[in-house]
């Protein structure tokens, strides 16, 4: 099957600006009413349901923050009773209290169906072994796609997080097709079969890898493809969106956002105004059908830029690019922005160094100073120290070259820096101390 | 000539430069029941190559790559040197003479007399040379 709702999947551009022009309208309507939340912030922002008269008067309604969940800890903006609600989920609070989200059945119908059409998109459906990876429980990561994947007919193996020798036992026993993970996950996973003398290419049935949850690049999605001899795909969800909610399709030229259920911007984080497509600024998104927590213009601080044009896989719904960092996890070296994605990006791109990277900021004197911990890969491995000081300045010059920052450098041995099951956490920053 | 049986596999690991790591090596080279007939460690800024001559390198090789760690093959060469003045000049004067460069060197002294180990840009080169001046190099059948 190669569309799971070909009507929403393929409606013209101008018939889809007027559904969520009416979503819109409708949902702007119901919050004024109903939630004294969003009506005092509508208020605040003296704007009222009658402003609304097209699509873009969107820019009109008042911003969303991660802190308005935290600020009403536990559910106190949910815009529905305790008694419709049939889910919760909490995030995992790396960076700060953690929030809840709350879900009504047709707020999880929508989602399995956003997660039905992706995985459609790639080729993915009744015959296919899903084996979900992401972590089951509060974490939205593993439920959302068990779900996802039932919808479509798949076979799911609920393996969740950890145990790796045991996912790849069951994943060569079962005949797993896809997996879905953070890209950290899969690439443990790679490693720990190596060791098991597993070949993921040759010995498994694995061809797709669903992959997100945590910021990754291009390169590292070629060196996935490469190496385990399987598609990468992205995809992409917060919580407060429900959860990991859009993919790639099969064209891998960004993630569809599927315009019935949501409404996505693209601003400047500093001056708030919208940007054209293709600049890159901070993502913000209107969820146009969520019943239990709607949010509205939600600031999620991840910058990418907007491709609105219709993809060549026919779908006509805008696509955002990769991910290029996180507004709030943006370093500022001796006042420069340096992003981890940009290390990440830089490192791939020097073969004789491992994927995996810890980055440590300090302050020596008044000066910040960034170490960046490298692994030295097997095959450059050389006998000569003058090789090895050679790999670290080279490392230390690339990184210097696309940072625009001076970077040290250190070399350790492979394994040695910590791999993450969830969410990686590379870097340290002792500043902040 | 036969130069192959003078070729002697030593096996080089890379290092980070903090306490336990040697231990760690020797530990696990112990365990399998592995002389070491001699060995250097070279450092730079953070990090280090340690080298060595081992009874049995295959099995050290595979037990240290099982254990993590990055290691490799280095062929080497280990000259006889007489145990007085002078012993050391002959030997370099040989190589330096013939244009071969010393890229690393470490020395013991053991049952079989003074012995420097020598990794050199020229193997096969050297070994002639070496054994056309009379000195006597040991055949890897002395350590492996």
């Amino acid at each position: 099957m190669r569309l799971w709702d070909p009507r929403i999947e393929e409606m013209p551009k101008e018939d889809l600006q007027k559904m969520q022009y009416r979503l819109l309208k409708s949902l702007v309507y119901r919050l004024y009413s109903f939630s004294s939340f969003y009506h005092d912030r509508m208020k605040e922002q003296n704007v009222h349901p009658d402003d609304i008269q097209e699509l873009s008067d969107v820019r009109k309604l008042p911003f969303m923050f991660k802190r308005d969940l935290r600020d009403n800890y536990p559910d106190r903006i949910f815009t529905a009773p305790q008694e419709d609600l049939v889910r919760y989920h909490v995030s995992s609070g790396t960076t700060g209290k953690p929030t809840v989200v709350g879900y009504t059945q047709n707020d999880l119908n929508y989602w399995s169906e956003s997660l039905a059409r992706g995985l459609t998109s790639i080729g993915l459906g009744r015959g296919d072994i899903i084996q979900v990876s992401y972590g089951y429980g509060l974490f939205t990561g593993g439920l959302g796609m068990h779900y996802g994947a039932e919808r479509i007919g798949a076979t799911v193996l609920p393996t969740s997080v950890g145990n790796t020798e045991r996912q790849i036992e069951l994943m060569q026993d079962l005949g797993a097709t896809a997996i879905a993970c953070t890209p950290s996950y899969l690439l443990h996973i790679g490693e720990v079969a190596e060791k098991m003398g597993v070949s993921i290419k040759k010995d498994t049935n694995l061809r797709a890898g669903i992959l997100g949850a945590e910021p990754w690049t291009e390169k590292m999605r070629l060196r996935i493809e490469d190496w385990l001899g399987i598609k990468a795909y992205d995809i992409y969800g917060t919580s407060e969106l429900s959860g990991p909610m859009f993919t790639d399709c099969a064209e891998q030229k960004g993630v569809h956002i599927w315009s019935d259920l949501a409404l996505v911007e693209i601003i400047d984080p500093k001056t708030e105004e919208p940007l054209e497509p293709g600049e890159k600024g901070e993502l913000t998104i209107t969820m146009l059908q969520k019943e239990a927590l709607p949010m509205i213009r939600y600031r999620i601080g991840d910058i990418t830029s907007l491709e609105e044009g219709i993809c060549s896989c026919g779908r006509t719904h805008p696509r955002i690019q990769r991910i290029q960092g996180r507004v709030d996890d943006m370093l500022i070296i001796r006042g420069i922005n340096v992003f981890p994605s940009q290390i990440e990006h830089a490192l791939m791109g020097i073969p004789e160094v491992g994927q995996h990277f810890q980055i440590i900021v300090e302050r020596k004197g008044a000066l910040d100073d960034m170490l960046v911990r490298v692994e030295v890969a097997k095959e450059a491995f050389s006998d000569k120290i003058n090789d090895l000081m050679q790999i670290r300045s080279n490392v230390e010059h690339k990184l210097r070259n696309s940072l625009n920052v001076n970077v040290n450098v250190e070399l350790v041995e492979p394994g040695s820096l910590p791999r993450f099951e969830g969410k990686s956490k590379k870097v340290i920053d002792k500043r902040s101390m | 000539m036969d130069t192959k049986k003078f070729v002697i596999r030593q096996i080089s690991i890379f290092s980070e430069n903090r306490p336990g790591r040697l231990a760690a090596i020797a530990h696990a080279l112990g365990e399998e029941n592995i002389n070491i007939l001699a060995f250097s460690i070279a450092e730079a800024n953070g990090f280090g190559v340690v080298r060595a001559l081992v009874d049995h390198p295959e099995k050290a090789h595979d037990k240290l790559v099982k254990l993590g760690f990055n290691t490799a093959f280095t062929d080497v060469i280990a000259v006889k040197m007489r145990d007085q003045p002078g012993g050391l000049y002959e030997v370099a004067k040989i190589l330096g003479d013939s244009g071969i460069n010393i890229e690393y060197s470490y020395a013991y002294s053991g049952k079989e007399g003074a012995v420097l180990i020598l990794r050199v840009d020229l193997v096969e080169d050297a070994i002639k040379k070496i054994k056309n001046s009379g000195a006597t190099l040991l055949e890897n059948s002395v350590f492996h």
